[in-house]
């Protein structure tokens, strides 16, 4: 009797949150056609998750616990459940299993209950998460003084049992419900987007990392029959492809994102949390962010912004305000810190390369970089061979087509400026300490594009890359070093799409390498106390921490570390093309950053990006000194005279 | 202002050299676009080189474009004519200047004349006149005056003018629209241009400045002694050999002082 009307009750939710998710699924579906290994992603999905999802989550690691213990224990319990449906009802022994892993359950859902009730991070949603630790605990406690009393044969009055059955099932209902618009949709949609996930490469069946952004196509397909090039980017939420939509679904609300953006931190009006909830929220006919219940994006209420999946979502009274687009700094903090593998930087430059290439909205400043970068192929409109003023007595070689160096040395736009010259001429000193066969490419060196692709501008950015691959590939070198690592990513991870394969490397594991096999001595060892702030581009991007520190450690620096380093280091604000669209916030990004070097007590904060070194010197006031890792190399290996 | 023109030439980035929407003109054509005029005509006369610089005028949400094809090194002032007679705009916008060819800024004052119009240059407002008494199709215009000064005019009847760098900036221009903008191309005959033939093109230098280092004085006389360029005093040196330039500059190095 009990056991039937269990078995009943959970088959009968469950077949109810089934039918949910259906209906719901049309709402993704409605997206553009993506091609995915179904079978292929399905069948990765359970390592995706075990490997990939816990690595994420697994930083925290009281999180994880309760997770494993109330998602393991309910998902368990749920199995017992069906399987008791299908004919195991009268065995002891299941009862006791279930039992068993109900208590599991029990003690993550009380865990739950006290991050959620009594810690109350400030980054976690209330409204219908509120209510998950009471269903979670309603269901957990209920049945399983149920099955203890079934598996001691029964001694409670059945009227009681069934009362209790009944509590459990409206708890379940609960939190089945959730798979609607609560708690429990993160997990069937976030169990399928791990499946068709848009970058499959970056889990660790893949290459395990995948940072590049995906060529978006300008010429219109021969075959697609079209009179007229269709509009590019995305303008509506039915214009992303619909695993992309997918992803969004599977956000839980948990706010690391928040906690770890930038643009947040500075009071910009962006919260990568709240800007994938208004995804979310458009994929509605008649949609709102009223139902909203985390925080809002800085300095913007909640509950004006509309829309609807077929509306165009950036608008000053659309669902994304414009400020919020330009706010962000495309650092990938919130990608590396999101359990569900969301792509927020690939849906933020999809939605700006709509703004840009088909209604000319890049704000202010950036329209017009992005104008004389057309006309001139640098942002400042100048001429390309002014690149090379501060080399005029260094008589760098240049590699003419055809020609053949062992390095090259791709100096980058910040050729152009004041300061960034100070650190490219202390590196190519280096490289000429060293003994290091480089040349340059002289005037044919273009823009490399990344600011205009991030800005949305794929247009000039393919102009700009095939021009550069093809001066490239018309020469022969065994390496490309850089020390601008926005160049490093566009050259090494961009230009492969547009035929560009070569070994690019960061001047720090350049010089790392002339250290370690002697070419340069270490005879003035620094000795002050450096703190390293990692370039996103350089670490997040690609993965490189570990090279930077070592060379500092290896000139003899005291090396400090922020809260905040590697891969879960915090953008100078720099990147994106964000200090051109330059939307305002309560601070400025840099001066929180500095605020983060300062609590290190460090002197000097070493940077290995021309963009972080004009950010963290922007700074104003009395802060740690601002040095670029090869000034400090070149001053650590100067030969005695 | 129901009937607008528009003449839009192509421009030269003055560092790069390169083809690209011209400045003024744009903005004539910005200005051109925010008075959602019920007809409006988008013109550019010339030879069939470069003209894919004309989709950044496409790409700021015009829709198409007449280009007036002319053969090489000829005047466009009277195929532009001809061509708007057709049209009897009330309104013909352009930028103050070119930025390639002649650039003598005397193309709108021709057209005028051709078209029997009034000219009002450096133009950085146009709207519908706000006067209750004036006629149907009146204009209220403001004017660019030397050191920021500002001149309102009111403007009856057929006019051609030209537009200020100071006015609104043009909005950017979007690469989807520029690539579906249609170019009606339209074949015309026109005389050849004597005076252009005859000139000698030679790439546009600054007017060098002489130097003057000045210590002391207060920061105000330093920055005009930094920045003004005074004329006279100063040595002309056309072709010299390399060895000759160098120790023109060598001695003038030392003559200000700033070589021992
Ligand atoms: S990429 Fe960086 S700035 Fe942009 S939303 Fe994510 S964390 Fe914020
Ligand atoms: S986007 Fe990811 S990190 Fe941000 S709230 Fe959603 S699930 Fe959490």
């Amino acid at each position: 009797m009990i056991a039937t009307a269990l078995t009943t009750v959970v088959l009968a939710v469950l077949a109810i949150g089934a039918a949910l998710a259906a209906w719901q699924s049309r709402r993704w579906l409605a997206g553009r056609p993506a091609t995915v290994g179904v079978v292929a992603g399905l069948r990765a999905l359970p390592g995706r998750y075990l490997v990939d999802v816990h690595h994420v989550v697994g930083r925290t690691p009281f999180n994880a616990r309760f997770h494993a213990l109330a998602a393991g224990g309910f998902l368990a319990a749920i199995g017992l459940l069906v399987a008791m449906g299908v004919g195991l009802a009268g065995w002891r022994i299941v009862w006791l299993l279930l039992a068993v892993v109900l208590a599991a359950m029990l003690a993550g859902s009380l865990m739950v209950w006290h991050r959620r009730r009594v810690v109350r991070p400030r980054e976690l949603s209330q409204g219908r998460f509120a209510r998950l630790p009471v269903s979670l605990l309603g269901f957990s406690a209920c049945l399983l003084v149920v099955s203890l009393d079934q598996s001691l044969g029964g001694v409670m009055p059945e009227a009681l049992a069934l009362v209790l059955v009944a509590i459990a099932g409206l708890a379940l209902a609960d939190l089945v419900w959730g798979v609607w618009k609560g708690p429990l949709k993160h997990a069937v949609h976030g169990a399928l987007h791990l499946a068709f996930h848009p970058r499959p490469a970056r889990f660790h069946d893949g290459k395990g990392r995948d940072t590049g952004l995906k060529p978006l196509p300008l010429a219109p397909a021969e075959d697609a029959g079209l009179a007229e090039p269709g509009a590019l980017g995305v303008e509506r939420p039915v214009d992303f492809a619909w695993n992309r939509l997918l992803g969004f679904d599977a956000c839980v609300q948990c706010g690391r994102c928040e906690t770890a953006c930038p643009a947040y931190a500075a009071g910009l009006p962006l919260n990568p949390k709240k800007l994938v909830q208004d995804l979310v929220a458009a994929m509605d006919s008649q949609a709102s962010d009223a139902a909203y219940a985390g925080n809002p994006h800085p300095g913007r209420g909640v509950g004006n912004a509309h829309g609807g999946a077929a509306l165009p979502l950036i608008g000053p009274d659309a669902m994304i305000h414009p400020d919020t687009l330009w706010s962000c700094t495309t650092c990938r903090a919130c990608v590396q810190e999101c359990p569900m593998m969301i792509e927020h930087v690939d849906a933020v430059v999809d939605l700006r390369r709509f703004q840009t290439l088909e209604l000319g909205a890049t704000p202010g400043k950036a329209a017009v970089m992005l104008e004389e970068l057309r006309a001139t192929d640098n942002p400042g409109g100048r001429a390309l061979s002014r690149r090379w003023d501060w080399a005029a007595d260094l008589s760098l070689p240049r590699l003419p087509a055809g020609g053949f160096c062992d390095t090259l040395l791709w100096v980058g736009d910040g050729a152009f400026d004041l300061r960034v010259q100070r650190s490219l001429r202390a590196l190519v000193v280096l490289l000429r300490r060293a003994g290091v066969d480089f040349a340059v490419l002289g005037d044919e060196e273009l823009d490399c594009g990344d600011v205009a692709r991030r800005l949305g501008d794929e247009a000039t950015f393919q102009s700009l890359a095939t021009r550069n691959v093809a001066t490239l590939n018309a020469r022969r070198f065994n390496r490309i070093v850089t020390a601008d690592p926005h160049a490093l990513h566009t050259l090494r991870n961009e230009y492969p799409a547009f035929g560009g394969n070569w070994t690019v490397v960061h001047h720090t594991a350049l010089l790392l390498e002339l250290i370690t096999n002697g070419a340069l001595t270490v005879t003035r060892p620094v000795g002050r106390s450096v703190t390293f702030h990692d370039p996103c581009y350089l670490g997040r991007y690609n993965g490189e921490i570990e090279a930077p520190r070592a060379l500092l450690d290896a000139i003899g620096v005291e090396r400090r570390e922020m809260l905040r380093s590697g891969l879960r280091s915090s953008c100078c604000g720099g990147g994106g093309g964000a200090p051109l669209t330059d939307v305002s916030g309560e601070r400025r990004i840099p001066d929180v950053r500095m605020e983060h070097v300062r609590e290190t007590g460090a002197s000097m904060v070493a940077v290995a990006c021309p963009n972080c070194a004009l950010m963290l010197e922007g700074v104003v006031g009395p802060r740690p000194e601002v040095a670029e890792i090869a000034e400090l190399v070149l001053a650590a290996t100067e030969t005695a005279r | 202002m129901h009937n607008v023109a528009v003449l839009l030439s192509i421009g030269r980035h003055p560092v790069s050299g390169r083809a690209r929407r011209a400045a003024t003109d744009a903005q004539a054509l910005e200005m051109a676009l925010a008075l959602r005029p019920r007809r409006l005509t988008a013109i550019h006369a010339g030879p069939a080189t470069d003209t894919e610089a004309l989709r950044a005028y496409l790409g700021m949400g015009l829709e198409r474009l007449t280009l007036l094809t002319l053969p090489e090194g000829t005047d466009p002032i009277e195929p532009l004519i001809a061509h708007l007679r057709q049209f009897d705009p009330s309104v013909v916008l352009t930028g103050r200047q070119a930025e390639d060819g002649e650039g003598s800024g005397m193309l709108p004052y021709l057209i005028a004349r051709g078209l029997d119009a009034a000219v009002v240059p450096d133009v950085v407002r146009i709207g519908p006149t706000n006067a209750p008494d004036a006629m149907a199709g009146a204009a209220d215009l403001v004017q660019a005056l030397p050191r920021g000064q500002r001149r309102a005019l009111t403007a009856t009847g057929r006019f051609v003018a030209t537009i200020h760098p100071s006015a609104p900036p043009a909005r950017a221009s979007a690469f989807g629209p520029a690539r579906r903008g249609v170019i009606e191309p339209v074949a015309a005959q026109a005389t050849a241009d004597l005076f252009l033939s005859d000139c000698e093109h030679r790439p546009w230098r600054p007017k060098p400045k002489l130097m003057r280092v000045k210590r002391g004085g207060s920061a105000l006389d330093r920055l005009k002694a930094a920045t003004e360029s005074k004329s006279g005093k100063g040595q002309l040196l056309v072709n010299p050999t390399a060895e000759a330039g160098a120790l023109a500059i060598y001695d003038s190095l030392v003559e200000q002082g700033m070589l021992p």
